[in-house]
């Protein structure tokens, strides 16, 4: 027990202040840049056939944005429940280790395991970063409230922003839809460039890039899934070799 | 079994869940559990985090050629010329997104003002 921790009303204000400290950390440059990629978000769903209540709780259920552009794309290419869901569960692994890292940094000895996996939701790219770049300037018994707020405030905000973008996008002349469907593809091409964490990330993306439309002309029922499979492995290839090399 | 394959209320809700919560949670939960006896940089992970990389780019490249709806009326070398200009500008910036989300729909406006 650390010595700030002591004083229980203490305790219970600082816990409201943390909470607000880490809703007010949601409305940030990378929480911008997040809702422009989910008014995107909202376009496509839209576009794809899905219902408004179908899209806002498509993004409260699934949140993660690969995951939900994944799925979007097999519903849009007609894939079957199965083969939707092993797509969206190859896109979704990388969230496993994000959550094996951000975990022990907000877990006290008395935190129930249910605030974690309840937390783990809120899980994704952008709350992901913004937490483990400002973890450090908060005490550790007040992380999970930290990150409640954070988490909380992205998911509620953005279902908020495609919710009223759903509603707008049909009455939007023809060249703003263009530009808005534009957003998802440019925030992704950017975004995956720079979290990649090491070099065969980067040749990974540049193989998917190009194997996508061949595979979708290809097998279009299985493009996703073939593409990711063999742009990742090979790229995987190239990474093993570059070791190998580097070794020798 | 697609998305529109039942027509009923429930299905795409359904499909939604299955194909979607349970794909992405089952991962972060999986994430709770073994929090801390994963190593980050151990070899498996590298090559998930390749397959899922790939994967998302896969899906943004088919949004780019590929695209529906008011992208479609867009010529394919404009739509591919903005994502290489954005890009360019995203690297040129230092790796700020959102310079380069920026400078690809600039360039995506000018083609379709033209």
């Amino acid at each position: 027990m650390d010595a700030t921790d002591g004083n229980t009303a203490e305790t219970t204000g600082s816990r409201r202040y943390w909470l607000l400290r880490g809703v007010r950390s949601a409305f940030s440059i990378p929480g911008l840049i997040l809702a422009s990629a989910f008014v995107g978000f909202a376009g496509l769903a839209r576009d794809a056939g899905l219902t408004l209540a179908q899209t806002v709780f498509m993004t409260g259920i699934v949140w993660a944005l690969p995951a939900k552009v994944v799925l979007v794309g097999a519903v849009i290419a007609g894939n079957s429940l199965p083969a939707a869901a092993f797509a969206v569960a190859l896109s979704s692994v990388r969230l496993a280790p994000m959550v094996v890292a951000l975990t022990p940094e907000m877990r006290t000895p008395k935190t129930p395991a249910w605030v974690l996996y309840l937390l783990s939701h809120f899980v994704a790219v952008t709350s992901w970063v913004l937490a483990m770049e400002q973890f450090r300037l908060v005490p550790r018994p007040m992380r999970t409230t930290f990150y409640a707020g954070l988490g909380g405030t992205l998911v509620l905000g953005n279902m908020l922003v495609v919710a009223v973008v759903f509603i707008v996008a049909g009455r939007l002349p023809p060249p703003v839809s263009a530009a808005l469907f534009f957003l998802t593809p440019m925030y992704f091409l950017t975004s995956l460039w720079g979290s990649a964490r090491e070099r065969a990330g980067q040749v990974a993306m540049v193989f998917g890039l190009v194997l996508g439309p061949v595979f979708h002309l290809l097998t279009p029922d299985f493009d996703l899934l073939a593409a990711g499979l063999s742009a990742g492995v090979a790229a995987y290839g190239v990474h093993l070799i570059g070791k190998r090399r580097r070794k020798a | 079994m697609s998305f529109h394959a039942i027509d009923a209320w429930w299905w795409p809700y359904l499909f939604i869940i299955v194909g979607g919560w349970l794909a992405t949670d089952m991962w972060r939960f999986v994430g709770v559990y073994f929090g801390g006896k994963l190593a980050e940089d151990s070899e498996l992970l590298v090559m998930v985090r390749c397959i899922a990389t790939a994967l998302v780019a896969a899906v943004i490249a088919n949004l780019v050629i590929f695209p529906s709806g008011a992208l479609a009326a867009t010529p394919l070398w404009l739509r591919v010329g903005a994502g290489l200009a954005g890009f360019a500008a995203y690297l040129a910036a230092g790796k700020r997104v959102i310079v380069g989300i920026i400078a690809g729909e600039l360039v995506l406006a000018g083609g379709m003002l033209l």
